[in-house]
């Protein structure tokens, strides 16, 4: 672990952590039946170097807020700013890790994680970098592996990577961890906190696993809709207490893991209830 | 390749991850597997290879009707059931291959046919693949010229030949144009096509990454479309010998179709036969290096 620590350390950048906030966003959508509100009223201030889970049923808009935060899709209502400048366009600041891998067919593992290299960096540096990278997410052997030659995890791996490659102020993870095996995802979950210990960098991760936004996030925000209004907004917002690693099977932890179940309408006791109504944002840090 | 086992090699001490198991089973093992399955390439699957994928098994697959049909001719033509005058023996059509070689007509009609397909085919290739990447990538152009390049596309070949023959004469000229209009059209067609089809998803992680213009073009657009691009090329090819073909009967001194044209004004069945095998056989020839290097480029780029 300490191995990794030290090249997690070199891997990242100088990139200095910046904050995001989210101002009213709302997205809607046209569409053939007239537009679909899908978010709305969305507020968020994250921190610099702070790591914010986003949870939410499926469909309710997760990757629709991060493509926003990462210039890739407009709001229609409110913006997004980025360390106070507004998002426009493709912002050099922030990487997307995508919910689907993404990779170009036609490029090798390393040539894929090539491309998240920043513009400017030369041959040499990014050639170390990229095999510096591969090696942490475990694919040192299949680094000149075409991308159909690799399982769908090691694909989303290297798409972790090539995100990890931009040394970014923002990180912006769409379901990083989704389809790796439980192993795998607990090493990946840690070496996303080594690198985020040794170069703090802001972290917006999409996560369906409350078990992971437990471990991994300052704080977790829960998207989800009222059921009367259309569009999702921001349902809850839950501070995780404790440094990192967390003890999974803390009290404390556990009431925050139903409190969130309960959120995601999942009841734990086989009762149906409805989404807990009070959302009393604290703020962060205490 | 060499990256794969050096890297293989270097992965030593910092291994972490979910492979850390894999790799300590493995241990020594691991960096020559991983060379050896980077040689070896995606299409070779482990076990033998079946009989219909051998090489030899498809060359000598595909010459067996080819041998059946020139023995049922060969049959045909001698027994009587069909006149020669319709129906040519091979040793006929032979015969009048070996006549017009030597008075030096074989060759010649042969390489100029050829000429004027290679050229009409570069140019309207060119500009097909110009005029289809600039149409593909832009909405505006496609609003401005997809409709009239369509309007134009719908004219039948061997309409525009008398207008050609009026504006450029009977010279090389009138046939490599209607040469070229041929095989632009296959390569317009579907680049402009395959490249408003890109995984949209594609697009925007490059345009995530920074890239955007050219760059973007050329790191994401261009080599997803490589492969269609080979198959129109293809298509342009064929669609070429069959212009050339248009072209060279109704006005042409030299040449197959010129040849066609002139054996059938003067009952040469043989030599029919003759200019209409080789038509088959060029064509055949040239779509063959296509293909190779179609299958070269849907290995690398697909
Ligand atoms: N380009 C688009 N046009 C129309 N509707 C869209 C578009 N993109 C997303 N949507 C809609 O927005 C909603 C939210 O999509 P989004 O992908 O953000 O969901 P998500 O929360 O990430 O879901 P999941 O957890 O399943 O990934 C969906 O209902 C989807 O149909
Ligand atoms: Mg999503």
């Amino acid at each position: 672990m300490s191995a990794t620590s030290a090249t997690a350390r070199e891997t990242s950048g100088s990139a200095a952590a910046v904050p995001v906030s989210f101002r009213g966003v709302g997205r809607a959508f046209d569409t053939a039946g007239g537009t679909r509100q899908v978010l709305r009223d969305i507020d968020l201030e994250v921190q610099s170097g702070e790591i914010v889970a986003i949870l939410g049923p499926s469909g309710c808009g997760k990757s629709t807020l991060l493509r926003i935060a990462g210039g890739l899709d407009r709001a229609t209502e409110g913006g997004v700013s980025v360390d106070g400048t507004p998002v426009t366009s493709y912002d050099p600041r922030s990487a997307v890790g995508f919910q689907e891998p993404r990779l170009l067919p036609w490029r090798t593992v390393a040539g894929n994680v090539a491309l998240g290299l920043p513009r400017g960096t030369s041959k040499a540096v990014g050639r170390e970098k990229v095999a510096r990278l591969i090696e942490l997410v475990g694919l040192a052997e299949f680094a000149g592996h075409r991308p159909r030659e690799i399982s769908g995890g090691m694909a989303q791996r290297t798409s972790l990577a090539r995100a990890l490659a931009r040394n970014p102020g923002v990180l912006l993870l769409d379901e990083p961890f989704g389809a790796l095996d439980a192993l795998t995802r607990l090493k990946m979950q840690d070496l996303l906190l080594d690198i985020h210990a040794a170069a703090p960098t802001t972290v917006l991760l999409v996560t369906h696993d409350v078990d992971e936004a437990l471990q991994l996030a300052d704080r977790v925000i829960l998207l989800g809709s009222d059921g009367e209004t259309p569009g999702a907004d921001i349902r809850q917002v839950v501070v995780v207490p404790g440094a990192r690693p967390r003890d999974r099977g803390s009290a404390e932890l556990a009431e925050l893991r139903g409190r969130l179940l309960d959120g995601l309408g999942i009841d734990r006791h086989g009762v149906a209830r409805g989404i807990e109504s009070t959302t009393t944002i604290p703020h962060y840090p205490f | 390749m060499t990256d794969a086992s050096h890297t293989a090699l270097s992965t030593g001490a910092a291994i972490h991850d979910g492979d850390a198991v894999r790799v300590a089973v493995n241990d020594g093992t691991t960096s020559i597997a991983a060379g050896r399955e980077a040689s070896a390439g995606p299409e070779t699957p482990s076990g033998r290879r079946r009989l219909v994928d051998r090489r030899w098994f498809r060359i000598a697959g595909g010459a067996i009707i080819p041998l059946l049909l020139l023995g049922t001719w060969q049959w045909v033509s001698t027994s009587g059931l069909v006149p020669l005058s319709q129906l040519p023996s091979p040793e006929m059509v032979w015969l009048a291959a070996v006549d017009l070689a030597e008075r030096g007509l074989l060759g010649l009609y042969v390489a100029i046919s050829t000429q004027r397909v290679f050229i009409g085919f570069a140019f309207g290739g060119a500009i097909g693949l110009a005029l289809g990447a600039i149409v593909g990538l832009s909405r505006l152009a496609d609003v401005l010229l997809a409709p009239t390049l369509g309007a134009i596309r719908a004219v039948p070949s061997l309409a525009w030949i008398p207008l050609l023959i009026l504006w450029f004469g009977i010279a090389e000229d009138s046939k490599v144009i209607l040469i070229a209009i041929g095989a632009f059209f296959p390569v317009y067609t579907i680049v402009s096509a395959s490249l408003r089809h890109v995984d949209r998803q594609l697009i925007e992680a490059g345009r995530a990454f920074g890239l955007h213009g050219v760059a973007l073009f050329a790191t994401v657009q261009l080599p997803a479309v490589v492969p269609s691009v080979l198959s129109a090329l293809r298509l342009a090819l064929a669609q070429s010998w069959l212009f050339l073909v248009a072209a060279e009967l109704i006005a042409s001194s030299m040449g197959l179709g010129f040849l066609l044209n002139d054996s059938g004004q003067n009952g040469r069945i043989d030599r029919i036969f003759l200019a209409i095998i080789l038509l088959a056989v060029l064509g055949k020839l040239t779509d063959s290096v296509v293909a190779l290097v179609e299958r070269w480029a849907v290995r690398r780029w697909a």
